[in-house]
């Protein structure tokens, strides 16, 4: 009844209001993102089509989602909110609902309806992690290893990094405690669900830190994502991890030597925040995009521009083939039954307790 | 009066003692000299001085936990974490009425995470509870409302809470902010104060008017407390607020009336409220100010009995403010070293062909940043460009090539590379200035090459290596990019902590913190120079 009523009003105003709409939002958007191939696909998939439909407006990028959470405090404090909307991960999207300086949304009366009528709450599920969040992309962190460095036995396991005999050579992780932490206490032999339960003790951080002590001597610590694809196509490590968009692009499209390894992926999202306290035509304007930008259609569109799987279960059907190379995306999905045998669930609401405790833990480790 | 000119003060032209008139003409110069530089002044003043202290402040600041939770840090001052008794009814509802505030103004989870930079968990137990607040006193509101329907209008808070005046004029469209009775403040303190809260809160955030809205839940909550605490509470009032409140009394002392504890409310939430560590943190964190932030970046924290050193696998900044005033000493040193041949021979060329030369040091300032950060990393890393070499020239084993990247090293050897020209220009410009017949004449008296040198020329050029000694160690503590690329774990500064903290993990006030000592060390290293060297023996020129 409820969604009937919300079609029709829908329907009402798409045919009788757009012209009284348009005047009242404004014709600027600041969007945020993360640059790169990422905010290209972005582009390619619904910016450049919300701006065929809306010649009078204009986007201006900015690619600071890595410093978002930072930028938007300071301009809460100073009072002048200059960006629109944020592309921000998971787990920054809780930070800055926590702080207020994002909206809190609802996502079944702001967002679109999956085409068979599912609301957007359903359709996006478990992945409204923040009610300020709204996810586009799932991606995920994982290995990637040089085929020509591993002999006759490419591993099949995460716990490949750990095996300095079997697989010698220097391993790129990223400096940071999260998902490193959870890979080591899961090779150390602690069953997957858990991981949190012993990571929350003392003895348990200590026993993940002893893990990686056992590979410290021969780790490359990135913290950029592009490190990676490079240190594996110059031959400086065996085997590292990085988004897999990033690996897809280094062994799809640069053809490098490189294998994937999809066991323990640590599933994350990236997806919108709107900040808070937008002046109402922005806000107006904002929301109308959003709408789009997240329907459907438009977020398995992305899909053929970068290997992300799209947010909306009733995307993954809709998914095709890359846009340049006409392969089919569906299997370089990390979301992809193939891949997916294998997941490690990143547990938000235990990060966001224990980031800053753990992370003084780990650089303490790291300096010693 | 031929007395007074002989015995007074010496007159200007214009019969004004001549000191006066004098100090005047100076204080119009200075106001002059003044009026010029002002503009500078201003500048430096609002976009550099004002933002510095503003941020150092941060490193003291601890307002946002009184602020945010009023009653809660008053009634935590009584509490002692030690005993081993379990934190009382009357913390719990002070906390209940303050966050039932805050989650208003969505502002408990700021608190929430705060918090959590002293105890890992407080962020998610206040965020869950600030979701719960809602519903806390409903079964007093329920109760009430099947007393007398009148419990559900607002008038009749209104009648019960406001002041008389205020009530006279509100419900329009410029009302003024609420002003309770003090009636009411007397015999009903908590409902009062809880009510006060309410209707400010939705007066501010919403624009709504108390004479319109149904109050919230936690209000019944606070009114059957006091009415407990004191029954003949209605003696006070008048009319129909009499004959509910004492209906309400009356029900209140019967037996069928249900009461829940706010203490237990909260377990059901989480468990962890019942932790006697979330209050003591409370309680240790609920001044205005705090040298927790300070504590914190000096390795220390605060325990029970006073501050005391981190465990061992805890401790950090004290390792990396040593090892980032150790490793910038060594790129000074290098910078020294590589900088003074070069400055030397670009000061004794001719000019000419100096210029070129010039044009060199120079070009690197032309460059980018990472750029140049990276070239270092594909010249340095094992797989690189030198190893290479040295492995083609059978100088190193193919197995055994150097590590020369990720280290102390690798950070060292790019940022000499990056630090080299704020050396050699000072040296440069101050070699220009010594007479090259200084060292003639001092080997024509018998010199040899070298004592020329060490007891003529390099004296002369030690203000060039200060100037540039002093540009290159101050820029080195501060730098974070090329040690977060090129250093590894071994090779990191102490500001790429810093940046940490500001971009990251948002903990701002350690961030000021760390920021504060490491200007502090600056000035003192800055002293100690004044001391042994002199700062008047540094010339850029």
């Amino acid at each position: 009844m409820k969604l009937r009523n919300l079609s029709a009003l829908a329907a009402t105003t798409a045919l009788c209001a757009p012209m009284a709409m348009a005047a009242d939002m404004a014709n600027e958007m600041t969007l945020v993102s993360w640059g790169g191939a990422y905010q290209a696909s972005q582009v390619k998939a619904y910016v450049e089509p919300y701006l065929a439909m809306h010649p009078e407006v204009t986007v201006i990028w900015d690619e600071s989602s890595a410093e978002a959470t930072a930028k938007m405090r300071a301009m809460s404090e100073a009072g002048n909110i200059t960006w629109d909307l944020v592309d921000v991960v998971a787990s920054d999207s809780m930070r800055l609902c926590d702080e207020g300086l994002a909206m809190e949304l609802d996502h079944d009366e702001v967002l679109a309806a999956a085409p068979d009528g599912t609301p957007a709450s359903d359709d996006f599920g478990d992945l409204i992690v923040s009610d300020c969040f709204v996810p586009q992309i799932v991606y995920s962190t994982t290995f990637g290893y040089r085929t020509d460095m591993v002999g006759d036995t490419p591993p099949t396991s995460v716990c490949a990094i750990f095996d300095l005999d079997a697989y010698p050579g220097k391993r790129a992780l990223q400096k940071r405690p999260i998902d490193n932490m959870e890979w080591a206490l899961f090779c150390d032999g602690v069953a997957k669900d858990e991981i949190y339960d012993v990571l929350g003790t003392d003895e348990g951080v200590a026993r993940a830190l002893a893990k990686l002590d056992t590979i410290k001597d021969q780790v490359v610590w990135w913290t950029a994502g592009a490190e990676t694809p490079q240190l594996l196509a110059d031959g400086e490590v065996v085997m590292g991890s990085t988004f897999n968009g990033r690996l897809f692009s280094a062994i799809a499209e640069q053809n490098q030597p490189i294998g994937m390894l999809w066991d323990m992926q640590s599933f994350d999202l990236d997806g919108w925040v709107v900040p808070a306290g937008l002046p109402e035509d922005r806000l107006a304007r904002v929301m109308d995009f959003l709408k789009f930008a997240t329907d459907t259609q438009r977020l398995a569109d992305q899909a053929k521009f970068i290997s992300y799987g799209p947010a909306r279960t009733s995307s993954a059907p809709l998914v095709g083939k890359h846009a340049d190379l006409g392969i089919e995306m569906a299997p370089h999905m990390p979301t992809d039954p193939a891949n997916a045998t294998n997941v490690h669930i990143y547990d938000y609401e235990w990060w966001a307790d224990n980031r800053d405790d753990l992370d003084a833990k780990f650089q303490a480790w790291l300096a010693q | 009066m031929s007395d007074m000119t002989q015995t007074g003060p010496v007159l200007a032209a214009d019969g004004t003692p001549l000191k006066r008139s004098l100090a005047r003409a100076l204080r119009m110069q200075k106001m002059r000299a003044l009026a010029l530089i002002a503009p500078l002044l201003l500048f430096v003043l609002l976009t550099f001085i004002l933002p510095i202290a503003d941020m150092l402040f941060r490193s003291v600041e601890n307002s946002i936990v009184t602020d945010t939770l009023p009653r809660t840090t008053v009634a935590v001052q009584a509490y002692d974490a030690d005993s081993g008794e379990a934190p009382s009814e009357a913390m719990f509802d002070a906390l209940a009425y303050d966050l039932v505030v805050a989650a208003e103004r969505k502002e408990h989870t700021r608190v929430g995470s705060r918090l959590n930079y002293e105890n890992a968990g407080i962020s998610s137990i206040f965020r869950k509870a600030g979701r719960s607040m809602d519903d806390m006193g409903e079964i007093y509101l329920d109760q009430f409302v099947d007393l007398d329907k009148a419990w559900k209008e607002p008038e009749t808070f209104v009648a019960l809470f406001a002041d008389p005046d205020w009530a006279a004029e509100a419900g329009g469209d410029d009302e003024s902010r609420f002003a309770y009775s003090d009636t009411a403040a007397e015999v009903l303190p908590g409902a009062t104060d809880a009510y006060a809260a309410w209707a400010r809160t939705i007066q501010d955030q919403d624009g709504d008017s108390p004479t319109k809205e149904k109050p919230w839940a936690p209000i019944y909550m606070a009114l059957y407390k006091d009415l407990v605490q004191n029954p003949d509470a209605p003696a006070a009032f008048g009319g129909d607020t009499a004959a509910l409140l004492s209906a309400a009394v009356t029900a209140i002392q019967a037996p069928e009336w249900q009461t829940m504890s706010t203490r237990e409310a909260f377990a059901e939430i989480d468990k962890d409220w019942l932790d006697p560590e979330v209050w003591r943190t409370i309680k240790t964190y609920s001044g205005k100010y705090t040298n927790g932030y300070f504590l914190n970046a000096a390795d220390f924290q605060k325990g029970p009995n006073g501050p005391e050193l981190r465990p061992e696998l805890e401790r950090i900044y004290g390792t990396l403010f040593l090892r980032t005033m150790i490793m910038s000493m060594a790129i000074t040193v290098s910078c020294i070293v590589l900088g003074y041949p070069v400055a030397w021979i670009l000061a004794n060329l001719p000019s000419r062909t100096a210029n070129v030369l010039m044009i060199l040091v120079l070009l690197p300032f032309w460059t980018s940043l990472l750029v140049r950060t990276s070239a270092w990393k594909v010249m340095l890393q094992q797989q690189g460009v030198i190893n290479d070499v040295l492995v083609w020239l059978g100088i190193v084993a193919d197995d055994a090539r150097l590590v020369m990247i990720n280290n102390q090293f690798g950070t060292i050897v790019a940022m000499t590379h990056i630090l080299l020209p704020f050396m050699i220009l000072p040296m440069y410009s101050v070699m220009q200035t010594i007479n090259p017949s200084y060292l003639r004449a001092a080997k024509s008296l018998g010199a040899t090459n070298w004592t020329a040198f060490w007891r003529v020329y390099f004296p002369q050029s030690v203000p060039g290596i200060g100037a540039g000694s002093i540009l290159v160690f101050i820029l080195a503590i501060g730098y974070y990019i090329t040690p977060e690329l090129v250093g590894g774990t071994k090779g990191v500064f102490i500001s790429n902590r810093i940046a940490f903290h500001i971009s990251q993990s948002l903990n701002w006030g350690l961030a000021a913190a760390l920021g504060t000592i490491l200007l502090v060390v600056v000035l003192l290293l800055y002293w100690a120079y004044d001391k042994i060297v002199g700062i008047d023996n540094v010339k850029l020129g």
